[in-house]
């Protein structure tokens, strides 16, 4: 097993917590944003009998957190690779 | 068949199917009794999580919050906030905590922070939040029994406790993973296959999800909108918009769940079951997959059962039920005491409507449109008899996590790590068994003589969960500047701080005559009610680790060098060595 370099996994660890951050905007937006903070306009416009603000509310914030993990799981994957920091099998 | 023939034969199957799996997946080791051999698949693990998490609060009484008492849009909170720990959980926590292999969660505390009093600080606070958690389980499975199989709520508890004594006793974690992943399929069966039928009834389409946005069957009305409509002209709020208390309590209390999600340490110690980091974070993904599969149906069985009530009780405009005429499962459900009626004004005749004084149904429990769902839709038994096993299926799976939890923290933490460092692993093994055992029997001591607490004790658990032990465990893989002190204070300072709101206004352990402020709006802290106050906890433990961190010494060279190791995945085959 080779051992990284520190500023190899300094910047592993930059990159890692960038992608959080990008991740952490979107978990925020669909819950706190649209959910509850913006819900009042979003619930002018309709998806069938569904007011948007509410349907974020209880369907698509739940829909976008799973997308948000899976997403998260394949980049955090290619990361692993690039950097050579991948578990031995 | 008779429906309490049927009952007893699909529960009677469910519990010798768990036995089965009890008597296969025996703990050979340690590790076998911790994390289940640390070899579970993360898909597996995900199912297990699902069961795991997925209490009987979440079972019965979820969608009744959402579409009862918190009148449709503000039960959001329960929605996004169970669901969107798991992100947290995925991204900020699960990876590292698995990466660094251990067994426990307050062993990381202790290790991460260089001081057996951060641990002992970190099994008080597990304890605490673990317990309040698990009575509640108990609660649910006397209950299940006593209203589906007639049975009293004793035998029905001592039942419940014999299962998970065999069980959780004989594999630990290896017996629990399994028999939580059987208990997943027969509680998601059970909380869907209605879901679907009530569906298909009102608006014809087979999935909840979009039954709920679609219009009702025969008309060009949106279900929302009629059950908006209804509401209003009884004096409710509308149900797509009434917001809980104010926007700032919504959120405060979606936070408070998310963060209290994210540092339950039964949910935790599910991750620490799989092979690697990068299983850790698919089976977090697995895990949300699962449950999203109920939290998405939930709101849909809310507001479908709740106008189901509502036209059952008005079925046309001004014109109600006759208390004579009452369908069959308003009788059954009287019996029970969920339900009540009173004929205030003498008119033979059941008035539903918002205002208290003229209001007839004066008794509604939240629990009656999961329970009763099957029976409003008029669904065969063996659906009845599906939703009894799925109930138990919820409190068993759940109250066994806790129970583990508990139980190591108490072999491991405290026992092997620090008063008895010399034990053998034969002799933690038969130990962590006789924890086990008397964690059962305690819960099963709590569950029939429930304090006075016990009501308001789930909550406290997740606001508990947010401002101990998550910032603790975040700041520890986030920071390696925070140093023992830091922690200690930051745990002490956001649980106090937390049980002392709590108890500020609900009373000192929930006796509301030993409160010393009212439990009301004006009272509270920016208007955040109680149960929403574990965030506040949560930023105030942050604050405080970051203050005394700042002022005393820095963490020793070794513990950076732990932090650098448990942000990189490799390696962590080797890290699972003890």
């Amino acid at each position: 097993m080779s051992k990284v370099t520190e500023e190899r996994a300094a910047e592993y660890w930059r990159r890692n917590k960038l992608l959080m951050w990008k991740l952490m905007t979107v978990w925020f937006v669909v819950s706190f944003g649209f959910g509850i903070l913006l819900v009042e306009p979003l619930n002018a416009i309709r998806i069938g009998g569904y007011k948007l603000g509410f349907w974020f509310a209880q369907q698509g914030s739940i829909f976008t957190f799973i997308g948000i993990v899976f997403y998260y799981v394949r980049a955090m994957h290619k990361l692993d690779q690039e950097f050579g920091v991948e578990e031995d099998d | 068949m008779d429906l309490a023939y049927i009952t007893y034969l699909v529960v009677g199957f469910t519990f010798a199917v768990y036995i089965g799996i009890a008597i296969w997946a025996r703990a050979e080791s340690t590790k076998d009794f911790y994390v289940a051999g640390g070899g579970v698949h993360p898909i597996a693990n995900g199912m297990a999580t699902g069961a795991d998490w997925m209490s009987a609060a979440s079972f019965i009484s979820m969608a009744g919050l959402i579409g009862m008492s918190y009148n449709g849009y503000g039960g959001s909170v329960f929605l996004m906030g169970w669901t969107g720990g798991y992100v947290i959980l995925a991204m900020l926590l699960a990876p590292y905590l698995r990466k660094y292999g251990k067994f426990t969660v307050p062993e990381f505390i202790g290790d991460r922070f260089y001081s057996d009093t951060a641990r002992v600080v970190a099994v008080i606070c597990l304890i605490l939040c673990s317990v309040t958690y698990v009575i509640g389980q108990m609660k649910g499975i006397g209950v299940a029994f006593s209203r589906f199989l007639e049975t009293d709520y004793e035998t029905g508890l001592y039942t419940g406790m014999v299962i998970v004594f065999f069980y959780a006793v004989l594999g630990g974690m290896k017996g629990i993973t399994y028999t939580q992943i059987a208990q997943y399929m027969v509680l998601i069966l059970a909380y869907t296959v209605p879901a679907i039928f009530i569906s298909l009834q009102l608006t014809g389409n087979p999935f909840p999800q979009l039954g709920l946005g679609s219009t009702l069957v025969g008309t060009d009305t949106y279900l929302l909108d009629k059950l908006d409509q209804v509401l209003v002209e009884t004096g409710f709020a509308e149900y797509t918009t009434s917001v809980r208390l104010s926007t700032l309590n919504m959120f405060a209390f979606t936070a408070s769940l998310m963060v209290g999600t994210a540092g339950l340490p039964h949910v935790i110690i599910r991750f620490f079951t799989v092979p690697k980091v990068k299983d850790a974070r698919s089976s977090a993904g697995w895990a949300l997959v699962f449950i999203a599969i109920l939290y998405t149906t939930a709101p849909a069985v809310a507001a479908m059962a709740r106008l189901n009530i509502m036209q059952t009780i008005e079925p046309e405009n001004g014109s109600y039920l006759i208390i004579e005429e009452r369908p069959e499962w308003f009788k059954t459900w009287e019996k029970t005491g969920l339900l009540r009626i009173e004929d205030k004004d003498g008119d033979g005749r059941v008035r539903y409507v918002a205002d208290a004084q003229s209001n007839e149904l004066v008794k509604l429990d939240n629990d009656i449109l999961v329970l009763a769902n099957p029976e409003i839709a008029q669904l065969p038994n063996w659906v009845i008899a599906l939703v009894a096993a799925g109930g138990l299926a919820a409190a068993l799976s759940t109250a066994a996590g806790l129970l583990l939890a508990i139980s190591s923290a108490i072999s491991h933490d405290l026992l092997k790590s620090t008063f008895m460092p010399n034990i053998s692993e034969r002799a933690e093994l038969n130990a962590s068994r006789g924890a086990m055992a008397v964690a059962v029997f305690g819960a099963g001591y709590l569950g029939l003589n429930p304090p006075g607490f016990a009501a308001g004790t789930v909550a406290l658990a997740f606001g508990l969960a947010a401002s101990s032990i998550f910032p603790a465990l975040m700041m520890g893989i986030f920071s390696k500047r925070i140093n023992r002190e830091g922690a200690i204070a930051g745990m002490l300072g956001g649980l106090g701080m937390t049980l002392f709101y709590v108890f500020q206004h609900k009373g000192i352990m929930f006796v509301a005559e030993w409160r010393y402020l009212e439990n009301l709006g004006e009272n509270w802290f920016f208007g955040i009610e109680p149960n929403a106050f574990g965030c506040i906890g949560a930023l105030l433990n942050f604050a405080i680790a970051m203050a005394v961190s700042r002022i005393t010494a820095p963490p020793p060279a070794r513990i950076q060098d732990l932090v650098e190791d448990i942000r990189v995945p490799m390696g962590s085959g080797v890290a699972h060595q003890h």
